[in-house]
């Protein structure tokens, strides 16, 4: 049952540019289990993104992976060839992009598009790649499969499009799916149904997924785990309850006070005061001190590690056990 | 009882605004008009004055039209506004200049996308004092003595007047656009998704600083918002829209505490709630939003509800019907709560 299926370790991706070397991702643990949703939660620049593309070895130039293992099925990712990876790619892992009208090619029909992934990791023969992928398409809730499937992306909605992009990612059955993102770009009521279809493809298919998002709304609903992110460094990472109920970070902890919410209302929101850092010069020490309320001397000179306190729940703070941080959804339940 | 009368007296009243826009098959010279989007069809509301109205709805449902038809950015196809007891589109369309400046320096507009909105040749101080100097004739010394009070109230610092807009983020940048607007202290504040662009810690600290520069000059905001959370936090009363029209009008602890019509029901049961023990009861609205090019002929959400449909409900388009409380609906089923 729980069987971990990736593990992340120290990863290090950095970006050369003129300006001097952006710290996207500096030294990131994470974990995922086979079959669950893990939460990648952070604001923009905070390196969710860059994690995930790091683990498909598919960050863009000048990124580069410096340091840091990235162990799947007990194999490190990052010490295999091109070759063995393409084996991997779409067929082990698999991922959803953030905008849908810039991920699908515009002069390929769907069918192109769909028949390009199943015959490059199965060995049948075209009409049945056809059969497939129509059943795909009836997978992912699309009317009228038969028809879509010659269409072209642009005469298909954005939420249409997005199940394509899904439709994509499932066609070989992968073990871990990486969703960077999948409803930003969508209104509400089409968040609501793609959200509710990726949950149940995933408890149907077994896969396990890794939901990038900025949305402390969509993760509260979603994931059984969440990771929190902020400056490429993890800050905290916990079960959904813990995180919304017990946080001990301060930025966690200011993440979730900072959101208006439907559930709360309060006259004021409160404030995370200044910007999320420069990754060329991050702040010393925590990266969080020059914007949290709770930092001592400690936290300008060391980096704090992410220390497990609680069976299942770490954190990255000096402070985590002294500070009595309240959650704003009030006192723990237990239910 | 005067000073009540004031406060409560409409500061901007809009009746039966239509915008549609013509679609043309390619070409100069054979033009020809192939169909109309109905951006906007019939809708009429009231801004109080010294209170924040928010118009909510997913993309493409009209909020900005209407935003950029009040301001004449968009010329109406039909329909009056009235600003101040004045009748604007006509002063718009008028060619009295004087009349129309006068008109614009009241209602300001702050726009979605702070990185499109600023000119990046411009310095900061240019950016804000432009708006002074073309409604204004103060000398330059009480044009920068304004320019660092602006500057302060928005929360930047005085040295920042010098720098370019390239050399801020974006909710430094937001600032700035706040701060030009409210530079001619306009009546009327109209805030087209000011916090779309922005990150989560960033967007409170514009929330926070909306609703503190509102207590202090009693402005009027025209809050345009997809996103219903921001909205409950900043807004005396919402409408909400669908497809070009308002399906429901409401003080915003009634809409959110009862909402009536299905639309407004399934809007606000698909946002997620942060609280991973939350009840939820979605509704998820089958189908998608159909083209505005031809639109339903009755009510406008008749393909997508979830009430059982009869003929009326096809046929003909429902009327926008206050149940009490300044609650207004437009659905034929829930006329009676």
């Amino acid at each position: 049952m729980n069987k971990e299926l990736l593990r992340i370790e120290g990863l290090k991706t950095y970006f050369d540019t003129w300006a001097g070397i952006v710290k996207a991702v500096d030294g990131v643990d994470i974990e995922v289990i086979e079959g669950e949703t893990l939460g990648l939660v952070g604001e923009s620049g905070s390196g969710k993104s860059v994690t995930a593309l790091s683990i498909m070895r598919i960050v863009p130039s000048p990124g580069k992976i410096i340091e840091g293992k990235i162990i799947y099925k007990e194999e490190n990712l990052l010490e295999k060839s091109e070759k063995a990876l393409r084996e991997i790619r779409g067929k082990e892992i698999a991922y959803i992009f953030q905008d849908p009208s810039t991920s699908l090619n515009p002069v390929l029909t769907i069918a192109d598009q769909l028949l390009e992934v199943i015959l490059a990791h199965q060995e049948i023969s075209k009409k049945e790649a056809l059969e497939k992928a129509i059943e795909l398409l009836k997978l992912v809730e699309i009317p009228d499969p038969d028809v879509k499937i010659w269409n072209y992306p642009h005469q298909l909605s954005g939420g249409m499009k997005q199940r394509i992009a899904i439709a994509r990612a499932i066609a070989s059955q992968p073990n871990l799916l990486l969703a960077d993102e999948p409803t930003t770009n969508l209104d509400v009521t089409i968040q609501a149904q793609i959200l509710e279809l990726m949950q149940n493809l995933r408890k149907r298919l077994g896969m396990a997924m890794i939901l990038i998002t900025h949305d402390m709304g969509v993760v509260a609903d979603i994931a059984d785990r969440i990771t929190v992110l902020y400056a490429g460094r993890v800050c905290e990472s916990a079960d959904t309850k813990t995180i919304f109920y017990k946080a001990k970070h301060p930025y966690t902890q200011a993440l979730l006070t900072a959101v208006p919410s439907l559930a709360l209302r309060t006259d004021k929101l409160k404030v995370i005061p200044g910007n999320i850092p420069n990754l060329i010069e991050p702040p010393s020490g925590c990266r969080f001190h020059p914007r949290c309320e709770y930092a001592i001397e400690k936290c300008t000179e060391k980096i704090p590690e992410l220390i497990e306190i609680e069976p299942g729940h770490k954190v990255a703070c000096f402070r985590a056990l002294e500070i009595n941080l309240e959650s704003p959804l009030g006192g723990a339940k237990n239910n | 009882m005067e000073v009540q009368k004031i406060i409560n007296k409409e500061i901007l009243e809009v009746q039966n605004l239509v915008k549609h826009f013509p679609i043309y098959t390619r070409g100069i010279f054979l033009k020809k008009q192939v169909g109309l989007i109905h951006a906007v069809d019939d809708i009429s509301f009231s801004i109080k004055r010294g209170e924040t109205f928010g118009l909510v709805g997913e993309s493409g449902c009209g909020k900005t039209t209407t935003a950029r038809s009040i301001l004449y950015l968009d010329q109406p196809t039909s329909g009056k506004i009235n600003f101040e007891g004045k009748e604007i589109i006509t002063i718009f369309s008028s060619k009295n200049k004087e009349e129309k400046q006068k008109l614009r320096r009241k209602i300001q507009y702050v726009f979605q996308n702070p990185y499109a909105s600023l000119d990046p040749r411009m310095t900061v101080a240019d950016i804000i004092t432009e708006p002074l100097t073309i409604h204004t004739s103060l000398p330059k010394k009480e044009l920068y003595q304004k320019l660092y009070e602006l500057l302060e109230l928005v929360g930047l610092e005085p040295y920042h007047a010098e720098r370019y807009p390239h050399e801020f983020s974006g909710g430094q940048r937001q600032r700035i656009c706040i701060a030009r607007a409210l530079a001619v202290e306009p009546k009327l504040l109209i805030a087209d998704e000011p916090v779309a662009s922005l990150d989560v810690s960033v967007r409170a600290q514009i929330l926070n600083l909306l609703k503190d520069l509102q207590q202090k000059f009693n402005t009027t905001y025209l809050y345009i918002s997809h996103d219903l959370s921001t909205v409950r936090h900043l807004c005396n009363r919402v409408a909400v829209m669908y497809m070009g029209r308002i399906v429901e009008l409401a003080e915003t602890q009634e809409l959110f505490d009862s909402p009536l019509h299905p639309y407004t029901k399934a809007l606000l049961s698909s946002i997620p709630i942060p609280d991973p023990l939350a009840k939820k009861s979605r509704i998820i609205l089958p189908g998608e939003v159909p083209s505005p090019i031809n639109p339903p002929i009755g009510c406008r959400f008749e393909t997508r509800c979830i009430y059982k449909k009869d003929q009326n409900c096809i046929k003909y388009p429902p009327k926008l019907v206050h149940i009490g409380k300044g609650h207004f609906v437009a659905c034929e089923k829930t006329k009676k709560p």
